[in-house]
């Protein structure tokens, strides 16, 4: 079925082509859950770049866009459950600011499966692992995102490459 | 003498202003500058203004390389036309300023970026309320007619702006930019103060954002819902924001004087981001969602839901330089 949506796509996918995403994840319970999972050797799919950060608090949703539009075919977004922030209400930032960042990814045309938030805890590496899978598979489906290549043929940076007035 | 960058010679400048996708509002705040245009026109030739002085295009393209000293140009680009005028003038000029928020960050043409081109053609010949278009007419890029075949300019896929196009020696933001502000360029560039060339150097603004210049009281309260300019008569003297209105001067860059928030209405962002940010949309993202008066997902998405158009909103005037840049 993924085989269809892909060919659907105007641009050719490269035949061992595997999604790019970029995985937002904060110190104290994210990325203890995806440490968690990795001593418990789960099986999850590799193609998650995890970035640590402090909190999710601190994931300006700037630095999501800058993911996407440099290239990121995903990106996932996790912080502690709300009730477990370890900087009280660092997530609950997080918790306004996602929705609101869907809503404008949307705008932009972004598939809503490219991108991922989700609350996982320093308990729950199977919750990470599936997470990850899941995505994967979802931006997989998609294919890829391909942004700066799509800027650039619109003419970001360079224009249509055509000469002075008067000198065509 | 002409060659001197100091500006400060016998022979009067050479300055330049073009008209790109804009309204043509930039034209007119350079008129806006009052009695100092006396000491401009003192300084300074108009060799370019199709707005003002009858100019043609050949006029310019007969002009040896560099004869323009300050060239302002105004507006996006969003057709060849636009783009070739814009390689012209680069090719005559020694300073090309993007003067006003089109030509520096896309501003309120690359909202258009938000839509595909037959998006676009639909809802400005077929759709629109006020379209009165019986036969469907639609411009060709090439008709034939009487006289032989017409070839009107290339309508892009995107709006961009003109950094994208060609190098820019200064940026001016601003919809418009503020007299003030414009008359300080103007004396700073033409004066020698600054030299001719330089890689988008951001002139007459300031770093800080519109908050910097806000006069309204900032009480720290959080707010449990937005309301339109519309549909609140809002308290003097107390933070739009705060009173549930979006005003994207926590993310806009100052300059202006807080005009439009002392005028009671809240800022649109129409100086694009401010220094410490890079894409003006989700910083707002970022000021709206860390006052929300909620603690639990549920209420959270109840307030975002009543945001209209985050996208066309936040980045009301710089679409063409945010991250994304426009639509899929």
């Amino acid at each position: 079925m993924s085989e269809e949506v892909i060919t659907q796509d105007v641009q050719t996918v490269p035949e061992n082509w595997e999604p790019k995403i970029v995985g937002f994840l904060c110190y104290w319970c994210s990325y203890s859950g995806a440490d968690g999972a990795g001593t418990a050797r789960m099986k999850y799919a590799p193609n998650v770049d995890i970035i640590k950060v402090m909190c999710s608090g601190r994931i300006d949703p700037e630095l999501i866009t800058t993911a996407f539009a440099n290239g990121a075919d995903g990106v996932m977004v996790a912080g502690c459950h709300i009730g477990d922030c370890h900087y009280m209400t660092g997530n609950h930032k997080t918790m306004a600011r996602m929705p609101l960042l869907k809503r404008i990814l949307d705008e932009l045309g972004i598939e809503a499966d490219r991108f991922r938030h989700e609350w996982i805890s320093a308990a729950e590496g199977a919750k990470f692992a599936a997470t990850v899978s899941d995505l994967t598979e979802k931006v997989r489906a998609l294919g890829p995102l391909n942004w700066p290549e799509l800027m650039h043929e619109r003419g970001v940076g360079h224009g249509h490459d055509l000469k002075p007035w008067g000198e065509e | 003498m002409s060659e001197n960058d100091t500006g400060t010679t016998q022979q009067k400048l050479k300055v330049g202003m073009y008209w790109a996708a804009s309204c043509g509002g930039c034209d007119i705040s350079l008129l806006e500058i009052g009695p100092h245009i006396l000491e401009l026109i003192e300084i300074a030739d108009i060799a370019f203004w199709p707005c003002a002085a009858d100019f043609k295009y050949q006029d310019v393209a007969n002009y040896p390389d560099e004869y323009i000293d300050v060239c302002f140009y105004n507006g996006a680009i969003r057709t060849s036309e636009q783009e070739q005028i814009a390689r012209l003038l680069r090719q005559k000029s020694k300073s090309l300023i993007a003067y006003g928020e089109c030509a520096v960050d896309g501003g309120i043409p690359a909202l258009a970026n938000l839509k595909d081109v037959p998006g676009i053609f639909d809802a400005a010949y077929h759709t629109n309320p006020s379209i009165d278009n019986p036969e469907g007419t639609e411009p060709l890029p090439i008709s034939e007619c009487e006289q032989g075949e017409l070839e009107i300019p290339e309508f892009y896929d995107q709006v961009l702006r003109l950094q994208d196009v060609v190098p820019v020696d200064y940026v001016i933001p601003g919809c418009p930019p503020q007299a003030e502000r414009v008359w300080e360029a103007i004396v700073a560039v033409t004066g020698g103060a600054v030299p001719l060339k330089n890689t988008n150097v951001r002139v007459a603004v300031f770093d800080k954002s519109v908050c910097d210049e806000c006069p309204r009281e900032k009480r720290h309260e959080k707010i449990t819902g937005f309301k339109r300019p519309h549909e609140v008569r809002p308290e003097p003297d107390w933070c739009l924001l705060e009173q549930g209105l979006i005003c994207m001067g926590p993310a806009t860059r100052s300059g202006c004087g807080a005009l439009c928030i002392k005028g009671g209405l809240p800022c649109r962002g129409c100086y694009g981001p401010s220094g410490e940010v890079e894409d003006q949309g989700t910083a707002m993202v970022s000021a709206i969602a860390s006052i929300l008066d909620a603690t639990d997902e549920e209420t959270a998405r109840e307030m975002i839901a009543q945001i209209v158009d985050p996208a066309g909103t936040f980045y009301r005037f710089s679409m063409a330089s945010s991250h994304m840049k426009a639509r899929k």
